[in-house]
């Protein structure tokens, strides 16, 4: 970007301009509404940014699978055990 | 306006103060600390309204400092020798996201062995790193040139940081008359803050991702250099600017003191100049012209004056206070190489004073330009061009 005509290291976060990270999951976080007290710990977490919260919606949260990387941080933090981890391509 | 007693350091945090710096972020190294002291006072008793960051470190104070002005405001610190290279990665880091900031340097040598007093190694080795970088003769110049270095760095055609040095001890702490400018004048004098870039909630901006294509990183480098160019232009406007609210201008990049008729030019920068003016008028009373070139900034460099000055000169003794080991002085080395680039064919000779902290004496600058004259004016040229200059 150069604002100004100056050369600037800088430029707008958009999704996906490392493809889609999603590819990278080994394990796959899997939601259970009817546990979810809607707390939103999960979205805050999130460091891809890949929960989406639905206000008023049957799922409370939605995640991103293109790009979620399977980090598990959401199912460690959530209070009720409402996301847990499971191999990908397992049974 | 006033007439205030202030050490350099003093001198310093009044600029700061007066520039309505918002947030100082700092980590005391002597001699530097009555700077950030003097801050911290300010703000303690409601004359400044700043915050203050205490920091774990140097490379933590510029972070800290960078941060806050990526955020919008006006953000000072200050610091010296063993700080200045611990700060070192994040020097490059604000030129590369060209936040301005400013940041005043008590030039001290760097150990080992342990040593306080002042020589310039700290301040040179910062000179690739894209700042723009000065050098103050005395108290009066670090105030005014601190205030300056607001509206230098925040000048759309430069946006950059800036450093301004200022010789541990010799000025740090010792007491000069300063003329004090009102907030009023340096109110009219600043405008409110401009920067390329603001980072804000809301408004998400990434700073420094990975290139997706190198031409780019190596066009945001060619612009650093480019834009340091066009700072000579705006130090120059600037300069001009503050003269007419106070009367007080330096000419730009550089100084000049007796060079309208000189053969002989001497080349220093720093508080040691003020010893050099006396040393010319020492040496012309004995007949030899000598003239004195006072580098005010030494980043951007000040090719196109010095050129304008040298090109007839029968000799230059360039005085370097820092040394970069294994080649000669690094102001040496830029006034030699732009001689050179531009066809000029002038004796020039390096003297080594005033290194790790030596005292140096209006009459060792004397002596050791007089030898060097007597060798020019018998032979043509110099047998070496590279002196270690212990005193007489």
């Amino acid at each position: 970007m150069n604002p100004h005509g100056k050369v600037l290291p800088i430029s707008r976060p958009g999704p996906g301009v490392a493809g889609k990270t999603g590819t990278w999951r080994v394990m796959r976080p899997v939601y259970d509404p009817s546990k979810c007290v809607k707390c939103r710990l999960c979205w805050l977490y999130c460091p891809e940014n890949v929960i989406d919260v639905n206000e008023g919606g049957e799922r409370f949260i939605s995640i991103d699978y293109d790009y979620c990387k399977g980090c598990g941080i959401c199912s460690s933090v959530c209070p009720t055990g409402a996301i847990k981890m499971v191999p990908e391509g397992g049974a | 306006m006033v007439v205030k007693p202030l050490t350099g350091n003093y001198a310093a945090a009044y600029a700061a103060k007066l520039a309505r710096v918002k947030v100082v972020a700092a980590y005391p190294i002597t001699p530097q600390t009555t700077i950030v002291e003097k801050l911290a006072q300010f703000i303690d008793n409601g004359e400044m309204d700043a915050e203050m960051i205490r920091v774990e470190s140097e490379h933590s104070a510029l972070a800290a400092a960078y941060g806050a002005a990526s955020g919008g405001v006006r953000a000072f610190t200050a610091t010296s020798s063993h700080g200045l290279l611990y700060m070192h990665e994040m020097v490059w880091w604000v030129a590369g996201a060209r936040v301005p900031l400013v940041m005043v340097i008590v030039t001290r040598t760097i150990g080992p062995p342990w040593n306080i007093w002042s020589d310039h190694s700290d301040l040179m080795d910062q000179r690739d790193s894209g700042w723009i970088i000065m050098m103050a003769e005395h108290n009066q110049e670090v105030l005014d040139e601190t205030i300056k270095m607001f509206k230098i760095t925040e000048d759309p055609r430069v946006f950059l940081p800036g450093m301004v040095g200022l010789d541990a001890f010799i000025l740090s702490h010792t007491t000069e008359p300063v003329d004090l400018p009102g907030q009023e004048l340096v109110d009219s004098f600043l405008p409110p803050r401009r920067q390329p870039y603001i980072m804000k909630a809301g408004d998400p901006i990434l700073m420094g991702n990975v290139p997706r294509d190198l031409h780019d990183n190596m066009r945001m480098r060619e612009d650093i250099h480019k834009s340091l160019e066009e700072a000579k232009k705006v130090i120059q406007e600037v300069d001009e600017e503050w003269y007419k609210l106070t009367g007080r201008r330096y000419g730009g990049l550089i100084e000049c003191y007796r060079c309208e008729d000189a053969d002989h030019f001497i080349i220093g920068m720093g508080a040691w100049v003020g010893d050099m003016r006396e040393a010319a008028d020492r040496l012309r009373e004995k007949g030899i012209r000598v003239g004195v070139i006072k580098v005010r900034y030494v980043r951007p460099f000040p090719r196109e004056e010095l050129l304008k000055w040298l090109t007839n000169a029968k000799s230059v003794i360039v005085f370097d206070r820092g040394v970069s080991a294994g080649s000669a002085g690094q102001l040496f080395l830029d006034v030699a190489a732009h001689l050179m680039a531009a066809g000029v064919r002038v004796p020039v000779k390096n003297v080594l004073a005033g290194v790790t902290g030596l005292d140096v004496t209006y009459e060792d600058i004397a002596d050791a330009v007089l030898k060097s004259v007597a060798e020019v004016e018998e032979t043509g040229r110099f047998s070496t061009f590279i002196e270690w200059y212990y005193g007489r």
